[in-house]
């Protein structure tokens, strides 16, 4: 502590703005591409769409016994076992950028730990049945 | 590492079909309150990194060192049945995140423009958007309190919308009333015929 910090401080002042942000607020110790050693890219081809679901594989059933697999990983693949989630579920109960989960679940993919199933492609809409389903779904609510 | 379920009992989970709405509209019209009336799970949040895709856009000028921008991006999650998942995504309400709505808009079912006639401009942007993409929508009138009412015939011409698109009065905060409307773009989706996209100008 410098000499005019520790004098602000025996007055009673506020020390400035340097000191202003804690916890939460100064952002992540870790910075978040840190967990995927800087890729920011998948390596699987698959594009990995907001609404896509990690799949558990049966291989998966204990990823902590992977020793090469980060604790993101083990922890998407623990979040996924029960019920499947999206990448933007993920992302958010992770609180880690969308960007980091896709590089994340791509290498999840590539060992064959979880499969993704693939949304409906664009220009393409679902069949009429599904559509019906839906809002038979919505009005069933 | 040990983690309490080492192997799984039953049936592996099933594979729901997932579709996806866009909530669109300008800022403070009420995105986050209609995601929230009808999903099971509290509006979450997601974050972008600032990227390439960003740069022309964001003027980094004099802050060289920023890195990272917050779009917050709401989305929801309805589940229809247990093989059917319908998931609300509230699109970011700032011009310059256009380039996430690209994402967003990919292979999405239909969307949501809710409006405010306080503010009825704040929404041509996203009305243009999705007629040039050809995304089937329909649009919500949030009826705020304290505005004044306008007969139906009046806001769609003043948003020149073409006949087909419905337009419903609605109450963002109403479950009922989201349902109402949610059911409505899919309705529409079921009647749009899919010419040709035509690519849209960003």
């Amino acid at each position: 502590m410098s000499d005019a910090v520790a004098r602000q401080m025996r007055r009673g002042r506020p020390t400035g703005d340097a000191h202003h942000w804690f916890d939460d607020e100064a952002g992540p110790v870790v910075r978040p591409y840190a967990m995927t050693r800087g890729r920011t890219t998948s390596p699987t081809r698959h594009s990995l769409d907001l609404i896509a679901l990690v799949v558990p594989e049966p291989a998966a059933d204990d990823p902590g016994r992977d020793q090469t697999l980060s604790p993101e990983h083990v922890e998407i693949v623990e979040r996924c076992s029960d019920f499947p989630q999206s990448i933007a579920e993920l992302a958010a109960g992770m609180d880690l950028p969308v960007g980091v989960v896709r590089v994340l679940v791509g290498d999840l993919v590539e060992d064959e730990l979880v499969h993704v199933t693939r949304p409906v492609p664009p220009a393409e809409l679902p069949d009429e049945s599904i559509l019906r389903e839906v809002i038979n779904g919505l009005r069933a609510l | 590492m040990a983690f309490g379920r080492s192997s799984r009992k039953g049936p592996p989970p099933v594979e729901p079909v997932t579709l996806k709405i866009l909530v669109a509209g300008g800022f403070g019209v009420g995105k986050t309150t209609l995601v929230g009336a009808v999903s099971e799970i509290r509006p979450l949040r997601t974050e972008e990194n600032l990227t390439e895709a960003s740069r022309p856009v964001d003027d980094l000028a004099g802050v060289e060192s920023k890195a990272t921008t917050t779009v917050a991006m709401d989305f929801g999650r309805i589940t229809l049945r247990e093989d059917l998942v319908l998931y609300l995504f509230g699109t970011p309400g700032q011009d310059r995140f256009w380039f996430l709505w690209d994402e967003l808009a990919q292979g999405a079912l239909g969307a949501v423009v809710l409006v405010d006639t306080r503010r009825l401009e704040d929404s041509f942007a996203c009305i243009d958007y999705f007629e040039r993409r050809r995304i089937p929508f329909a649009v919500a009138v949030n009826c705020f309190e304290g505005a004044d009412v306008h007969p139906v015939e009046t806001v769609r011409a003043a948003l020149d919308l073409d006949a087909d698109v419905p337009l419903l009065m609605t109450d963002a905060r109403l479950r009922e009333s989201v349902k109402e409307v949610l059911v409505a773009v899919v309705r529409h989706a079921m009647t749009f015929t899919e010419p040709t996209p035509e690519p849209a100008a960003t």
